[in-house]
């Protein structure tokens, strides 16, 4: 049979022919352009109209933005140096570039220690965004609040000393009594940590560094970029715990703790953060007895902290309600109580479901913290629309200001979220 | 008989309040109530000691005293002789107010860029991925400024009007667009002008009843109607022809510039366009998001089940995705709602007058009575709030998955 | 004075400063600092320079008071409040005085209970307009948009006068200054009002001030003063009178540059009484004997602070007016030294 197909075919050929390149409309760009841009008439009209949007924009903005000046004292000086062209005064941003970063008042000689603490938050940030460095490091995490705390207020060494001594003493004391009794390790924790900072406060000379490298800076000195840096993350750090809390305290059957946590949670839900921000510039003060002052920096902290917190419950809320009921009952036929059913099965499976939901409101509320800015305190926003616009210098300076805000703002919140996607793919453990 | 859980009979001591299961509730819960009661009476207690102390006292008597200013934009009567309370409602209903509109048309925003950015075509697909990240990951406080210095700056004053080189003009003259807001022609009501408004509402509950017949025709014999031009036909029709048949009565009033301002016409003005624009906007991004999450969480097995039974594309969309979809979509959909409202509280940037720039920004301001001015603010969004979250409930129980 | 613990963690965290509830004075001195209310910034009367240092107006009634109360006009810390926060903070304890170009009223006196220790600024509410408006009087403001610097009495001025003239006008109240200007430059309003020393300030930072102009009409009566609180006459005295001696000190000739030289003793009675080397008004205020002379040190009299932070030869140039002293025809009329 092979004999006679060979026989009947005249040539065959032996080797492979080349292949011919596809037509050129069938590949390449021009392909890419067909099926991406140009598939059917409404998408031609659409990237048409896509096109033109984007040329109008750079159009405008970019003569502006390439033509900037870059130094120049002011802003009538900088005019005159554009000599009526268009373009942008960015010598304002360079100009004030401390100012915007650190407020007006943050002693200049002292820019290093907001830098060192900023520096050391993306250390002390790590092990609680990846979780697979090592474990070691979450006690920098732990000593951190105490170093920047002394970093950026400065003063007596021995405040930030106290109260880091209180906080381990206190979890010394916690880690002591947990196995017998949750509730009564946490708060003799709680009580052992306060008698050390009173008995340690009491002992201790009072009495701030006015003078040196680590002179106290009042809190009303901070401002710019760096406060709402601090704001948004002592805010999302206090709020954790006190979400979780009335996360659970809400899921709780005991219905007189369930209420105040639903009314608590919904009142603060209801209200916008500008009228919180009223009620601490204008109201919390009466709330403290009448012989204190407390910082205005310290009231906003309050009430924005309970503000995140009453959205990161909800949040903590729906990771609880998405844990499937076997694992409470699991935990409950082991025989756990009700601290440690929480503890070591049910919370650590919610809250990883709930860290994507968690990183939202940080960003949220970072992006908030620009509020503060209506109630006189100068965060980046509060610094231009107050010192820098009020300056006969930069009077009229407007786009090249807010854009560098916005910028700022950009990168963070956009770094932010993608790391939260980032997350959201290495968590998900589901098939899909 | 009993079991090994069963407590055991016998004296009640007091440590049972803490280990025992049936009492320790109850503990917890009365201490919880004399923290409570303790923290209420501290604070009251502190209020109280610093008021004396100060010499004030609460009283929202001011709310009946002339509240002496005026307001550029009013739902209702309102002068300066006006009473504070009043202002305080002329602010609600502008909140209200923005707050709808602003909803609107984030809704539309978002809608049309959340479906844009599933588009196939990447241009676009990539031009709303950037507006959506420009938008969300940038305080909204900041884009209120930044979109209220645009409006100001690129719109032309009212003075760029006038005289013989203006170098503005209106467009069909009879739309202005100023930077003090836009300017629109407003319709004058003739006599006969009621028949032309009852037949436009009547061709509307025409339209609806159409569409349901077709859609019932539909189900019932399999016979489809065309709904679309029909629609337009009942629409528009009807009204014409009785726009005709009264003789015109309904006539337009051309705004024109007089004096300092353009006078006549319906004005929305400036702030209002600017914090409308950018809540709108800001939120816009939000519900994209929202919008590009629902579509996605249906599962492609029911286009292409869809597809199988022989649906076209904009059926398969219409009828089998968009209803799932919607199930995802409108929870967020309506908390961003909430958001655009509480949000709406920033109008004072803009100089828009909502309750939180009268009540709680001239009023406050004028009376010194901070507290009053900042519990009252703070009752008016939680009853909104609290509405909206109702409203969210009604629907989340309404849409509950029937499982069978 | 107990604290709770509370209180006792905060002060430990060095955020929040127990007071004695003693009178402010013994506070301020306990403090070593004045903590004193000032505006978020308005050039010419407090507004922080390039290099952080609040300069202006008010802010030298601030130095003048720390430098009476503590011998060293830099021991203040400035609080920036607004229109909303400036009361509370006063109430409060927050602050110890505030000196943020406020009108004195009777509600605010009697209502709010506030002490208005004198008037620093004699200001009136007027308007501004660019020139090729044509518009000389406010009277033909009829139909106008008018911008508003929200937060004094402007808002209630605006209403009554153009009530009274039975005219209309539409208001767009903006928070801050720079705002406001940006609305006004761009056309969005036709007229600008606020306090006609702000707006000599607003216009002297513009492009083109001479394209401005300001219409004659003053519609409101805005003296301006540091206030403090009630019921603590003591301390309202020290503010009082350190306002006092800078404008007696005007009057009588003394100024930061003879004051040295005038300090060891003139033939004036009443100069050594102001500056503390005859009497004892020092010590009847509760205070050293030279606290006047400090006060005058800190920043000149009071037409050396007028003259350097408003005054015609700065760019905000306004000139004395109802602000001279009195032997020249303006209100500026301190009760004797004796």
């Amino acid at each position: 049979m092979s004999d006679q197909t060979n026989n009947s075919v005249a040539f065959v050929r032996t080797e492979e022919v080349p292949s011919m390149p596809p037509p050129y409309t069938a590949s390449g760009p021009v392909k890419w352009a067909r099926d991406n841009l140009f598939s059917t008439p409404a998408n031609s009209v659409l990237t048409i109209v896509a096109l033109y949007v984007i040329y109008m924009i750079l159009s405008g903005t970019m003569p502006w933005v390439l033509n900037g000046i870059w130094d120049s004292p002011s802003l009538s000086a900088c005019r005159e140096i554009l000599d009526g062209k268009s373009g942008a005064c960015f010598a304002v941003l360079t100009e004030r570039w401390n100012q915007l970063l650190f407020g007006f008042k943050y002693p200049v000689d002292l820019y290093w220690r907001p830098t060192i603490a900023f520096v050391l938050f993306f250390f002390a940030a790590a092990p609680v965004l990846f979780f697979d460095l090592p474990r070691k490091l979450l006690i920098f995490t732990g000593l951190y609040p105490f170093i920047a705390f002394w970093l950026i207020w400065g003063g007596e060494i021995g405040t930030p000393i106290t109260a880091l001594i209180g906080v381990a003493v206190g979890y010394l004391v916690y880690s002591r009594l947990v196995a017998s009794n949750f509730a009564l390790g946490f708060f003799s924790g709680i009580a052992a940590a306060f008698v050390v900072w009173l008995v340690v406060g009491a002992v201790l000379p009072t009495g701030m560094i006015e003078e040196g490298s680590m002179r106290s800076v009042p809190s009303r000195d901070l401002g710019g970029f760096m406060l709402n840096m601090m704001l948004g993350v002592t805010c999302v750090s206090l709020s954790v715990p006190i979400g979780i809390a009335l996360a659970l305290g809400r899921q709780s059957d005991m219905p007189l703790i369930k209420y105040i946590c639903v009314v608590f949670i919904e009142f603060i839900r209801g209200v916008p953060l500008i009228t919180l921000l009223f009620v601490a510039s204008v109201m919390l003060a009466y709330f403290f007895p009448p012989e204190a002052t407390v910082d205005l920096f310290l009231r906003v902290v309050i009430m924005i902290t309970l503000f995140s917190a009453a959205y990161i419950a909800e949040v903590v809320r729906g990771g609880l309600a998405a844990l499937p009921k076997g694992q409470y009952e699991a935990a409950d036929s082991l025989g756990l109580d009700y601290a440690q059913s929480m503890r070591l099965i049910i919370l650590p499976q919610a809250l990883k479901i709930s860290i994507p939901g968690i990183v939202n409101v940080a960003v949220g509320l970072f992006k908030d913290t620009t509020l503060v800015s209506v109630i006189s305190m100068f965060d980046l926003v509060g610094m231009i629309r107050g010192p820098i616009l009020a300056s006969t210098d930069w009077n009229g300076v407007y786009w090249e200001l807010f854009g560098f805000a916005a910028l700022l703002f950009f990168v963070v919140c956009y770094g932010i979220s993608q790391y939260s996607q980032w997350l959201e793919r290495r968590l998900a453990t589901d098939h899909r | 008989m009993t079991t090994i859980t069963d407590p055991p009979q016998g004296s009640f001591r007091l440590s049972m309040l803490l280990s025992d299961t049936r009492y320790r509730s109850l503990t917890l819960q009365a201490i919880a109530a004399i923290c409570l009661a303790l923290a209420i009476w501290y604070l009251g207690n502190n209020v109280a000691k610093n008021l004396a102390k100060l010499g004030l006292n609460i009283d929202f008597g001011f709310l009946g005293v002339p509240a002496g200013y005026d307001i550029n934009q009013r739902l209702i009567e309102y002068t300066s002789q006006s009473t504070n309370l009043r202002a305080a409602f002329v602010g609600i209903l502008n909140t209200l107010l923005v707050a709808f509109l602003a909803c609107t048309l984030a809704t539309i925003f978002g809608v049309l860029a959340g479906v844009l950015r599933l588009s196939n075509n990447w241009i676009v697909s990539k031009l709303m991925a950037v507006y959506v990240e420009l938008f969300r990951n940038i305080p909204v406080l900041i884009w209120i400024v930044i979109i209220f210095t645009i409006m100001t700056a690129v719109l032309p004053g009212p003075r760029a009007f006038r005289g013989d080189e203006a170098t503005a003009s209106m467009l069909f003259d009879a739309f202005a667009f100023t930077n003090r807001g836009i300017y629109l022609p407003a319709p004058v009501w003739g006599a006969g002008s009621m028949v032309v408004v009852v037949t436009f509402l009547l061709s509307i509950v025409g339209v609806i009843g159409y569409r349901r017949y077709a859609t019932k025709l539909l189900y019932d014999t399999g016979r489809m109607l065309p709904t679309f031009l029909p629609s337009l036909a009942i629409f528009f029709l009807p009204t014409i022809l009785m726009f005709f048949i009264m003789g015109m009565p309904i006539g337009l009033e051309y705004p024109e510039l007089k004096g300092f301002n353009f006078k006549g016409g319906i004005k929305i003005g400036g702030p209002l366009i600017a914090i409308w624009f950018a809540l709108s906007i800001y939120t816009g991004a939000f519900i994209a998001e929202n919008v590009r999450a629902g579509i996605q969480a249906v599962s492609k097995g029911q286009t292409e089940a869809a597809a199988a039974l022989g649906l076209r594309s904009g059926r398969i969309m219409s009828l089998v995705v968009l209803p799932q979809a919607l199930r995802v979509i409108i929870p967020p959909l309506i908390s961003n709602y909430l958001n655009i409202t509480k949000n709406s509280s920033l109008a004072i940037l803009v100089g828009y007058a909502d309750v939180t720039a009268t009540l709680g920004g001239i009023t406050l301001n004028q009376t010194g009575r901070a507290i009053e001015c900042v519990l009252l603010l703070m009752l008016f969004y939680l009853v909104i709030s609290l509405s909206i979250s109702a409203v969210i409930n009604v629907y989340n129980n309404a849409i509950k998955l029937k499982e069978r | 004075m107990k604290k709770t613990v509370f209180l006792g963690a905060l002060t430990v965290a060095g955020l929040a400063a127990g007071v004695a509830a003693a009178g402010t004075l013994d506070d301020v001195k306990a403090r070593g600092k004045l903590n004193c209310g000032v505006t978020t910034g308005l050039v010419g009367f407090a507004a922080p320079d390039a290099n952080g240092e609040w300069a202006g107006f008010d802010v030298s009634i601030c130095r003048a008071v720390a430098a009476a109360v503590l011998g060293d006009p830099s021991a203040v810390e400035f609080v920036p409040t607004t229109g909303k926060t400036r009361f509370t903070a006063l109430a409060s304890g927050e602050i110890d005085m505030l000196a943020r170009n406020t009108t004195w009223t009777f509600s605010r006196d009697v209502d709010l209970k506030f002490t208005f220790v004198g008037v620093n600024y004699y200001d009136g509410q007027g308007f501004m307009v660019p020139k090729d408006l044509g518009v000389s009087s406010a009277k033909e403001l009829d139909g106008a948009t008018v911008c508003i610097q929200t937060g004094t009495t402007t808002e209630l001025n605006l209403a009554d006068f153009f009530r009274s003239n039975n005219i209309s006008y539409e208001p767009v109240p903006i928070e801050t200054n720079a705002e406001a200007q940006q609305q006004y430059l761009a056309g969005a309003c036709d007229v600008y009002t606020t306090d006609a020393s702000g707006l000599a300030a607003t216009r002297a930072t513009f492009e083109a001030p001479a394209d401005h102009v300001l219409l004659p009409e003053i519609i409101s009566k805005e003296p301006l003063g540091p206030l403090v609180r009630h019921g603590d006459n003591e301390w309202g005295d020290v503010v009082r009178w350190t306002l006092n001696a800078m404008v007696t000190a005007e009057e009588l000739g003394v100024t930061s540059a003879n004051i040295a030289e005038m300090s060891a003793g003139t033939d004036n009675p009443e100069i050594n009484r102001l500056l503390g080397t005859e009497g004892t008004l020092g010590e009847m205020l509760g205070l050293s004997a030279d606290w006047g002379k400090n006060a005058i040190m800190a920043g000149g009299n009071y037409g050396e602070v007028f003259a350097k932070n408003i005054g015609e030869e700065t760019p905000i140039g306004l000139a004395r007016g109802l602000n001279a002293q009195w032997t020249n025809g303006g209100l500026l009329y301190s009760p004797p030294f004796r």
